[in-house]
């Protein structure tokens, strides 16, 4: 079946595909520091009790949970320069993009952790003293973060794999620059089925493992 | 942003407007057909990780390990790209030639068995909130695996999990963006144009936004109705009231 192609293009044009995953990791890895940064600050402020914070925060999230990544892209793409007025990298446009669209998702995610540990938890560490912000950082957090952290790693294999639409504003990630050599070569059938076949392996292996921690760490 | 020209009318220009509109359309006949491939399919699937048969249950989950694991726009591109190389040669020959709509129908078919793959995963986890002696139940009145499946897991499973099911729904209309990658004039696509053409940025990207919140808003309406009547009596309601 797979005569008359020719998988030693992957050999010569790996040092250019591995600067393309490379990409691919850096902004995996930024997004979802950033992305888990804003989406605790969003998820606390909802949970704040101040109506007017926790509104704001809650149309934010929805309002970007129901654009298309894509369109997202494309919006941060072209407007970030504009708004901050001078040119600024690719990269960065599209970081931001995914920070402030991951957190949606993050923050949600956040907030149900939180509020899957039990009311009395709070009203009893708040009647032993503790202040608002300890009773959090001592009582709930704790409990949420081990209930949390399964779904949160989830979600970041999930956005590993988003960072593939880079693609469409020909940021030089892993896909694009497998597209690159495929249209430099003429083998996109050698390109893309190895593209597949390693993200296949990265996020089957990854969700494996998340499994595995799931159920040692499940209170 | 000081220096900005806004230019709103221009949304209502020719051809401006007319792409906007023919984006719209295309953007829902896509999750609507992927939708018609992935609710079935998924639901199929989804069955098969629950049965007794390890045959079916072990290619129920290659299945949706496949599809999850594997990023949608690379999906995109092996299905549009690899999969006609690989096919018999006379098959590979006419997708390639003669089939009207390529990229419509290969983005279709790529969004409905991803989502297939999603859809599977809400319906085995409706069936397995399912108390075990529900089944067991069924099995020691006389009736068929099938027929427990039938008349006892499917009908209780599939109203639970309308939620999950309506943000998959959602999930494939936003999707199918991704068909803009191989060359569908979906919405997403029709708002970058115009803005390519025109630069008017801003107001082409907010009208493609509303449409999207426009429709995400109705569904998000729709389903609670719907979630409402098919609520099995007694049963805590997901929304919480």
């Amino acid at each position: 079946m797979f005569s008359g192609f020719d998988f030693d293009v992957i050999v010569r044009s790996w040092p250019f595909l591995w600067n393309g995953l490379l990409l691919t990791f850096q902004l995996t890895g930024l997004a979802v520091l950033g992305g888990i940064t804003l989406g605790l600050i969003l998820a606390v402020a909802r949970l704040s009790g101040i109506k007017p914070l926790a509104w704001f925060v809650a149309a934010y999230v929805n309002f970007l949970r129901s654009m298309p990544l894509i369109l997202v892209i494309f919006w941060f793409y072209t407007l970030v320069p504009k708004m901050i007025g001078t040119s600024v990298s690719g990269f960065y446009s599209v970081l931001i993009a995914f920070i402030m669209f991951e957190a949606a998702y993050y923050s949600e995610i956040i907030r149900a952790g939180i509020s899957s540990v039990k009311r009395g938890q709070i009203s009893a560490a708040l009647a032993l003293g503790f202040t608002p912000l300890q009773s959090m950082r001592y009582v709930v957090l704790p409990q949420a973060v081990r209930n949390m952290i399964p779904v949160l790693l989830t979600q970041s294999i999930v956005m590993l794999q988003d960072t593939s639409l880079v693609y469409v504003v020909g940021l030089r990630d892993f896909l694009t620059s497998a597209e690159i050599v495929a249209s430099r070569d003429n083998r996109p059938t050698e390109l893309y089925l190895f593209v597949a076949l390693v993200f296949l392996v990265l996020c089957f292996s990854a969700s494996r493992l998340v499994n595995r921690l799931r159920r040692r760490y499940a209170l | 942003m000081g220096s900005y020209n806004w230019n709103w009318p221009i949304l209502l220009k020719e051809p401006y407007f007319g792409w906007i509109v023919s984006g719209f359309g295309n953007t829902i006949l896509i999750a609507v057909l992927a939708w018609a491939i992935a609710f079935p399919l998924g639901s199929l699937i989804g069955i098969g990780r629950t049965v007794e048969n390890r045959f079916l249950r072990f290619a129920a989950t290659t299945y949706v390990e496949i599809f999850r694991n594997i990023p949608l726009l690379v999906q995109m591109f092996v299905w549009y790209f690899v999969v006609p190389e690989l096919l018999p040669a006379d098959l590979g020959k006419w997708v390639k030639r003669d089939m009207p709509y390529p990229q419509f129908i290969t983005a279709v078919m790529c969004l409905g068995l991803y989502t297939a793959s999603r859809v599977a995963e809400q319906v085995r986890s409706g069936l397995e909130a399912i108390p075990r002696g529900q089944r067991n139940a069924g099995l020691a009145m006389g009736l068929t695996p099938f027929q427990v499946y039938r008349y006892v897991l499917v009908p209780v499973a599939f109203r639970t999990i309308i939620p999950p099911l309506t943000s998959d729904f959602l999930g494939v209309f936003k999707n199918s963006s991704l068909a803009l990658t191989i060359g569908v004039l979906e919405l997403t696509s029709q708002s970058r144009q115009i803005e390519e053409y025109t630069f008017a940025a801003f107001e082409a990207f907010t009208i493609a936004t509303a449409l999207y919140c426009l429709v995400t808003g109705l569904v998000i309406v729709v389903m609670r109705q719907v979630e409402k009547r098919t609520q099995i009596a007694g049963a805590i309601t997901v929304g919480g009231h």
